[in-house]
């Protein structure tokens, strides 16, 4: 059965990462101190199993989006274990892994390979992809004459239909217009219906009392609640000064 | 356990680097020809017309045996040590093998050195060498050259993660190389104390081999097939292991 088990989560990031001079790093490294760190994330655990569906709220750089980096195995944690079992599908942002120069059919096979699509399920997936996105003939224009908003539609369209059975969501649910959006949260019904697990981050607190049982609040890389949604949601709004009901700061 | 399609994986990256390449050029794929043919043109005229006396016969076949074969490493080695950090989407957003990202590159320069390999034998052809049985040999070092640019791109798109001048030691050595690879001049001219030293450099073994095999009609010696061997497999061994210690954290620093 698919599951997801954080137990006590450390991660660690250095200062600076990416452009330190050598003279730097053979310091760091001779004093095995590892350099100027701070902590993204500080003990964490959580489970997450069975048709379960967990949402994370935060400000940002509470390290919500590095928890799902960890869950995704993109990223090691410095302690503590990370247990993934079932197909893990991130959805991190949208069009990323696109090519403005390629046709958006060829962004779609490319993207469904990326995703783990075997060569046959992306050719029986290609027509559904398509339609969902509601691309149309554009499909087969390059990317880059495609608006933002037609570009955001088709990576979603990609990533959803892999079918997952852990998906983790930062962020991506404002895709499109209206009406795509309302198409979209039905997808992700649907998806939660057929008993996948879901990882939701957001800042639309609506949207994460209608899709999650429980809820992470992260502040400064801690757990701060983790809870039933209505309970931690609730807490969260009176924290941040948001009124329950549709709230005009809603959304990122 | 979830089973990846690996190899429609690599098809798509392969596929992805080529097409974006040359989607945008009206040359198209004659650019992976002209090149090696400039080249060839401006050395076969520097040493058999500006150096008149040269005694190595059809030049521009001769100087072609050794451009080809440098050619197609310089650029793959230069591009898969570039290639995690211009595709950091490919290691921070999605979950893939990352030793695929180089591999692909590798193999996307690939597909040129093939159409490359294919204007290098046209052309000894037609300069009268004859089609003999140590042609197989051909995909062997070719194939044993591939192996030793993945290794070597494995170790340094790793470390150009970390340290970005990486990839400017790369283009220096490359540019070194150009002269230590025997492309203009011959083996015979090398002064026999370095021999030992052109057979394990990977690069001039291959074009030694593939002279032998095309202008000599002779198989290669098998010292030189022994110690091609050798370094190609050690540098594949050393750059997946560096690879595979350097990619836990490739995320935090892309």
């Amino acid at each position: 059965m698919a599951h997801v088990r954080l137990s006590h989560v450390t991660k660690t990031f250095t200062r600076h990462a990416g452009r330190r001079l050598a003279r730097q790093f053979l310091a760091d490294w001779r004093r095995r101190s590892g350099g100027d760190r701070y902590t993204a994330l500080e003990d964490v655990s959580f489970t997450l199993g069975q048709g379960e569906s967990l949402g994370v709220v935060g400000p940002n750089g509470a390290g919500k989006s590095t928890l799902l980096s960890l869950v995704a195995g993109l990223t090691a944690p410095d302690s503590g274990q990370v247990e993934v079992s079932g197909r893990l599908v991130p959805l991190l942002e949208l069009g990323s892994g696109y090519h403005p120069d390629l046709t958006g059919a060829e962004n779609v096979r490319l993207n469904a390979a990326v995703m783990g699509f075997t060569r046959r399920r992306a050719r029986e997936l290609f027509d559904r992809v398509v339609e969902f996105s509601g691309i149309g003939e554009s499909i087969h224009e390059p990317l880059r004459t495609y608006s933002s908003g037609m570009v955001m539609r088709l990576a979603f369209s990609t990533s959803i239909h892999v079918d997952p059975e852990i998906l983790l969501i930062d962020e991506v649910l404002a895709v499109g217009d209206q009406a795509f959006r309302a198409k979209c949260m039905e997808k992700v019904f649907e998806v939660q219906r057929n008993g996948t697990l879901l990882l939701c981050v957001s800042h639309d607190l609506d949207v994460l009392e209608r899709l999650c049982d429980r809820v992470i609040w992260l502040a400064g890389g801690q757990v701060a609640s983790y809870d039933r949604a209505p309970a931690v949601l609730e807490a969260y709004r009176q924290h941040v000064g948001v009124k329950s009901g549709p709230s005009p700061v809603a959304g990122p | 356990m979830w089973r990846r399609d690996y190899f429609f994986l690599m098809a798509q990256l392969v596929a992805r680097d080529f097409k974006i390449r040359y989607r945008n050029m009206s040359l198209g794929i004659f650019w992976s020809l002209l090149n090696p043919l400039v080249m060839m043109a401006v050395l076969t005229f520097v040493f058999t017309r500006l150096f008149p006396g040269n005694p190595i016969r059809h030049f521009h076949v001769f100087v072609l045996t050794g451009l080809v074969p440098y050619g197609f490493f310089a650029l793959a080695w230069a591009t898969a040590t570039r290639a995690l950090l211009d595709n950091p989407s490919l290691i921070k957003r999605v979950c893939l093998p990352r030793e695929i990202v180089p591999i692909a590159t590798v193999l996307a320069n690939g597909v040129h050195f093939l159409i490359q390999i294919g204007l290098l034998v046209l052309l000894a052809l037609a300069a009268g060498y004859g089609v003999n049985r140590y042609w197989l040999w051909l995909p062997v070092v070719l194939g044993l050259e591939l192996v030793f640019v993945s290794g070597l791109s494995l170790a340094s798109s790793a470390l150009d993660v970390y340290f970005r001048d990486t990839r400017y030691v790369v283009d220096s050595t490359n540019l070194l190389l150009f002269w230590m690879v025997p492309i203009f001049y011959s083996f015979e001219a090398i002064p026999a104390a370095y021999h030992t030293f052109y057979q394990l450099n990977p690069i001039a073994a291959v074009v030694l081999a593939c002279r032998n095999v095309l202008l000599e009609a002779k198989a290669p010696p098998a010292s030189l097939l022994t110690k091609l061997t050798f370094v190609s497999l050690a540098a594949l061994v050393l750059g997946w292991g560096i690879f595979a210690r350097l990619k836990r954290r490739f995320a935090d620093y892309l």
